[in-house]
């Protein structure tokens, strides 16, 4: 393949893996047998989506990946990005790499909960997965090993059904290196999010695994979603054990020396200082995103519930991000109906940060945005948004006031 | 002027030179910048308001997420890129990044932390291959 006998978009992929593989002393390549790839075209822009267009022109032996290889949330769905103030020319740049993907035999899944709706890795798995919501994830919940791979790296790994074997594909690599102790137990999403930002700006490494301890409830998917993504988001990081839960720390000692590590506590006042830094009772709210990561159908329900007899303001929009897949159950279940019949909007395919934020900000005249999700009003601040984060319920309660409640 | 020589873990790209743009914050093109701009737009970033392109930026790590992996290539292609970026330490996705979009990136510094060993508006040399970085100081 590194000699070109193969075509050149497996040379690429080779030669893309041999830099990042010298980079990180890497002494050989892994096989993997999974690949998942963040590609919106937000990101990638123009030039990104000619260079996949380029690699789509090649002979079908010489273009097509070797392993399953999935999407993460693209940034327009078609039904609805016209209402969002979307561009045509956004939609239309879309649809060429649309085109480009499946060319290259991508199975266009456009989600990041791969690991609830799709199939879910298994222990001991080498994956060459994007989206840290998913790495973190797949690592720390259900024991496979794949590094963050950013959506060249992940397509390099599709088209050679290998990756470079650093980082988490290395068992020495996967102990815990810093622990923390939790002095209050997660009630809702919420929490949980902002434990992972806690724990992840603590943390603020890659090379770092933290080990959590004295969590006394065992919490669902949705909950260590929330948990990893914001983690990952705040942190960089894509590994971590909860003692007692997760696969690789079944006790504390399995992870770690627990004499060797300085323990950092984490209390209520934790959580109560992270909440207050995003938001104020009574700011004016544009839009409310429950989005970062996409909802599954049991939060999908759960909002349909809460919005009830409800009514969104109409100066304020509410949006709900979920997969195709979870869309078509939610559609099916009549979820969506309740949704949209309070004057919500779900979208699928997509998430709110992938979809030129920016844009829409300034196409919409949203400036105040509130979210359930800590991973996402994180990452908005540099959109220009100003992020206020509650719960599903406050969220709710503050579209319909139009106001942080 | 004093010149220094600085070792690092052999990088990606190709030998640049150009003048630093140096903070001990953290790094990740879809949280901190307006990539349409060319500045850092994260309010509580430390280099808020301040334009990164053509520099040759100095930061402590990377953060967030994966995106950065396309957005170097993309910042490179419309010329609004940095020509380099020096990490204390970087993770995967800035690695890949560099890789797919030729841009200069090192890491892993010998002398200790490089966000103090280099100062803003130095003129910084990267020799990627050999894992050295020359520093010109006008102090």
């Amino acid at each position: 393949m590194l000699n070109g006998e193969f075509g050149w978009p497996r040379q690429w992929a080779m030669q893309h893996m041999l830099q990042v593989g010298n980079f990180f002393d890497a002494d050989h390549l892994v096989e993997v047998t999974q690949a998942h790839m963040m590609a919106d075209t937000e990101s990638m822009g123009i030039a990104g989506v000619e260079f996949v267009e380029k690699m789509a022109a090649y002979p079908e032996q010489e273009r097509l990946v070797r392993i399953p290889m999935i999407t993460d949330p693209r940034g327009i769905d078609f039904e609805h990005y016209q209402t969002l103030k979307q561009t045509d020319d956004m939609a239309d740049l879309e649809r060429r790499a649309i085109d480009a993907f499946e060319a290259l035999g991508i199975l266009m899944t456009n989600t990041c909960i791969n690991y609830q709706t799709i199939m879910p890795p298994v222990r001991g798995e080498h994956l060459a997965y994007g989206d840290t919501g998913v790495v973190i994830y797949c690592n720390s919940v259900l024991g496979a090993h794949s590094n963050f791979e950013g959506g060249p790296s992940a397509l390099a790994a599709g088209l050679t059904g290998r990756t470079p074997c650093y980082g988490l594909h290395l068992k020495e690599n996967r102990r815990a290196t810093i622990r923390f102790e939790v002095n209050y137990q997660p009630t809702n999403l919420t929490e949980w999010g902002a434990l992972g930002a806690l724990v992840g700006k603590h943390t603020c490494s890659y090379w770092d695994v933290p080990v959590i301890d004295e969590i006394s409830l065992t919490p669902s998917s949705d909950d260590l979603k929330h948990l990893g993504a914001a983690m990952a988001s705040y942190g960089s990081v894509p590994l971590y054990h909860l003692v007692g839960i997760t696969p690789e720390a079944p006790t504390l000692s399995a992870v770690c020396n627990p004499d060797s590590l300085p323990v950092i506590q984490i209390t209520e006042s934790d959580f109560e200082q992270f909440f207050a830094s995003y938001g104020n009772t009574g700011d004016k709210i544009d839009v409310v995103v429950f989005s970062a990561p996409q909802l599954s159908l049991v939060e999908m329900s759960e909002l349909a519930t809460l919005l009830k007899d409800k009514r969104v303001h109409p100066d304020t929009t509410l949006l709900a991000v979920t997969s195709p897949v979870v869309a078509a159950d939610a559609h099916r279940m009549g979820i969506s109906k309740k949704i949209e019949n309070a004057g919500g909007l779900v979208l699928q395919g997509m998430c709110f940060y992938q979809s030129y934020a920016r844009e829409m900000a300034e196409a919409n005249g949203w400036t105040t945005l509130m979210s359930n999700s800590a991973k996402l009003v994180n990452i908005i601040g540099g959109y220009g948004y100003k992020p206020a984060l509650a719960s599903m319920k406050k969220c709710i309660a503050s579209a319909v006031a139009g106001k942080i409640i | 002027m004093a010149t220094r020589t600085l070792k690092c873990h052999v990088g990606i790209g190709p030998e640049s030179t150009g003048k630093a743009l140096v903070t001990d914050d953290n790094f990740s093109a879809r949280y901190d910048l307006d990539r349409i701009k060319g500045i850092f737009s994260r309010p509580q970033h430390k280099l808020a308001g301040q334009s990164y392109v053509d520099k040759i930026l100095v930061v402590n790590t990377a953060k967030g997420g994966v995106a950065t992996a396309w957005m170097l290539h993309e910042m490179a292609a419309r010329g609004m890129a940095p020509i380099a970026i020096l990490f204390n330490r970087s993770n995967p996705i800035l690695a890949q990044g560099g890789a797919f979009a030729n841009m200069t990136l090192c890491d892993r510094f010998k002398d200790g932390d490089v966000t103090q060993l280099i100062k803003t508006d130095d003129t910084v040399t990267v020799i990627p291959s050999k894992g050295e970085v020359i520093v010109d100081s006008q102090r």
